[in-house]
C-alpha cells in the first residue's frame, strides 16, 4: 500500500516537472530579451511554436539568448544525409541552425523553412509568384530530430516486450514487473478492440500489428508532452506511414466477400451496383487517409494550443492574467494527456475494425 | 468580397456542426448509460468512434482555412 502511494507521489511530481520545465523553455527565450513591444513578443511566440511543431535538421534541447543578444542553442548535431548526383553526408552543425551555407563538392545548401535547397554560392533563394522557393531540393534522407526519436521509441519497445516475455518465461506464466505493467493494456487490446471488432477465428493474425501501433502511437505522443517535446506526430509523413500500414494489411488479408462487397453489391438491383462500386472502391482509400488526418491533426491541434496557451503568459505579463493562463495551461496539458492515449485507443480501433471487415464473413447471403 | 473572409466563415460553421455532433453523440451516451449501466463498456466503444469520425471532419475544415 505504502509504495503504491509513493508511485503515485513520483508521477504526479515527474508531471510537475515536465510542465514547469515547457514553461522555462519559453522563459528563457523571451524574458531574458524583455521585448517592450508587443507585436515582437507575439511574433516570437509564433516562431517558438512553429520551431517546435515542425522536424529540425539538430537535435536542440534548448536555446536563449545570452547577454551579448547573441542566440545560444544547446544540444547536439544530427547528420544530414543528401542524395544529388552521389552521396553526401555531413553534419548539420555546419548549417549554424540554418544561418549559414554549406558548400559540399562545388554545390551550396541552405536550409529555408526547414528545407534543404541547392542555392549559389552567395546563398540566394528564388521565388516564384506565390512566394515559394524555386531552388531545386536535393533527396533528403537525413537522420533528423523525428528519425532519432522514431528510433528511441522502437529501442524502447523493443526493450519493454522483451523484458515483458522473459519475465512471463521465467516465472512460469506469472507477470512480473515490466509484464504486471503491460498486461492489463494488452489484454484490454485483445479483449475490447481485437476480438469484438475482427472475431475470435481471425483476431490472432493481427494482434501483433494492433500492439504495435497502438503502443507507439502512445509512446510517441507522451514523447511530444515531455520537455525533451519531440512529437513526431505532427509530421504528416509518419502518420501516413502509419495509415498505409494498416491499408496494406486491409488489402493483402481480405477475402473474396470483402472484394465482392465492393465490385458487385450483393442484394441490390444492377443499376446501383454500379453506382455503388466506384463509391465502395474510394472508401477503401477514404479510410485510411481519415485515419491519417486524424491522428496528425488531433496531435498538431493540441500542441499549437497548448503552446499558445503557455505563451498568453508572456503577454499577459501580469499576476492574475499570467496565473490563470498558467492553470489552463495546466488542465490543458492533463487533457493532452488523454488525448495521447485517446487517439492511440481510436487508431487501434480503427484499424481493427477495418480489418474485421476485410474478413468478414457473410452467412447470411 | 474578401474570398479569405468567407473561407472562415465557411470552416466555423463546419466547426459549429461538428461541435454540435460531438455534443449530441455525448449526450445521447450519457443517456444511454444511465438508462443501461452495465452495458457501458460498448456504449463508450461506439461513441468514441463516432466522435472520432465526426472529429476528422472538423479538422478538414480547420485544414482547409
Amino acid at each position: 500500500m505504502r509504495r503504491k502511494f509513493s508511485i503515485k507521489k513520483i508521477t504526479f511530481l515527474l508531471f510537475l516537472v515536465s510542465f514547469v520545465s515547457v514553461a522555462q523553455h519559453n522563459e528563457d527565450g523571451d524574458v531574458a530579451n524583455a521585448p517592450k513591444k508587443e507585436k515582437d513578443l507575439k511574433t516570437k511566440i509564433k516562431e517558438e511554436i512553429n520551431h517546435h511543431v515542425l522536424d529540425s535538421y539538430d537535435f536542440d534541447l534548448y536555446s536563449f539568448t545570452d547577454d551579448n543578444g547573441k542566440k545560444v542553442h544547446r544540444g547536439f548535431p544530427l547528420p544530414v544525409i543528401l542524395w544529388d548526383n552521389g552521396l553526401k553526408v555531413f553534419s548539420s552543425s555546419r548549417f549554424h541552425y540554418g544561418e549559414a551555407l554549406v558548400k559540399i563538392d562545388e554545390n551550396y545548401y541552405k536550409v529555408y523553412h526547414n528545407k534543404i535547397y541547392k542555392t549559389d554560392a552567395e546563398g540566394t533563394i528564388n521565388y516564384d509568384a506565390k512566394h515559394k522557393p524555386t531552388n531545386t531540393k536535393p533527396l533528403d534522407f537525413s537522420i533528423t530530430k523525428s528519425v532519432v526519436m522514431i528510433f528511441v521509441v522502437f529501442l524502447i519497445m523493443f526493450f519493454m516486450f522483451k523484458r515483458m516475455a522473459r519475465g512471463y518465461q521465467k516465472n512460469n506464466g506469472m507477470p512480473k514487473g515490466m509484464g504486471r505493467l503491460l498486461e492489463p493494456i494488452v489484454l484490454y487490446i485483445r479483449d475490447d478492440i481485437a476480438i469484438p471488432n475482427i472475431g475470435e477465428k481471425h483476431y490472432k493474425r493481427y494482434m501483433s500489428y494492433l500492439l504495435t501501433i497502438f503502443f507507439f502511437i502512445w509512446i510517441v505522443n507522451l514523447f511530444g508532452l515531455s520537455p525533451l517535446g519531440v512529437n513526431i506526430n505532427n509530421s504528416i509523413a509518419v502518420t501516413f506511414a502509419l495509415a498505409i500500414f494498416t491499408y496494406i494489411i486491409t488489402t493483402f488479408t481480405a477475402k473474396k466477400e470483402y472484394w465482392k462487397h465492393i465490385f458487385w453489391m450483393p442484394g441490390v438491383p444492377v443499376p446501383m451496383k454500379i453506382i455503388l462500386a466506384p463509391i465502395e472502391l474510394l472508401g477503401t482509400i477514404i479510410k485510411p487517409f481519415s485515419l491519417m488526418i486524424r491522428l496528425y491533426a488531433n496531435i498538431t491541434a493540441g500542441h499549437i494550443v497548448l503552446y499558445s496557451i503557455i505563451g498568453l503568459m508572456f503577454i499577459f505579463n501580469n499576476w492574475l492574467g499570467s496565473s490563470l493562463s498558467f492553470f489552463l495551461a495546466f488542465v490543458l496539458g492533463i487533457l493532452e494527456l488523454l488525448v495521447a492515449a485517446l487517439q492511440a485507443y481510436i487508431f487501434t480501433i480503427l484499424s481493427a475494425l477495418y480489418f474485421g471487415m476485410a474478413v468478414e464473413e457473410h452467412n447470411e447471403h | 468580397m474578401d474570398i479569405t473572409g468567407l473561407e472562415m466563415i465557411g470552416a466555423g460553421l463546419i466547426v459549429i456542426g461538428a461541435g454540435i455532433g460531438i455534443g449530441q453523440i455525448g449526450g445521447k451516451a450519457m443517456e444511454a448509460i444511465a438508462r443501461q449501466p452495465e452495458a457501458t463498456g460498448k456504449i463508450q466503444t461506439a461513441m468514441l468512434i463516432a466522435a472520432a469520425l465526426i472529429e476528422g471532419i472538423g479538422f478538414a475544415a480547420l485544414f482547409a482555412v
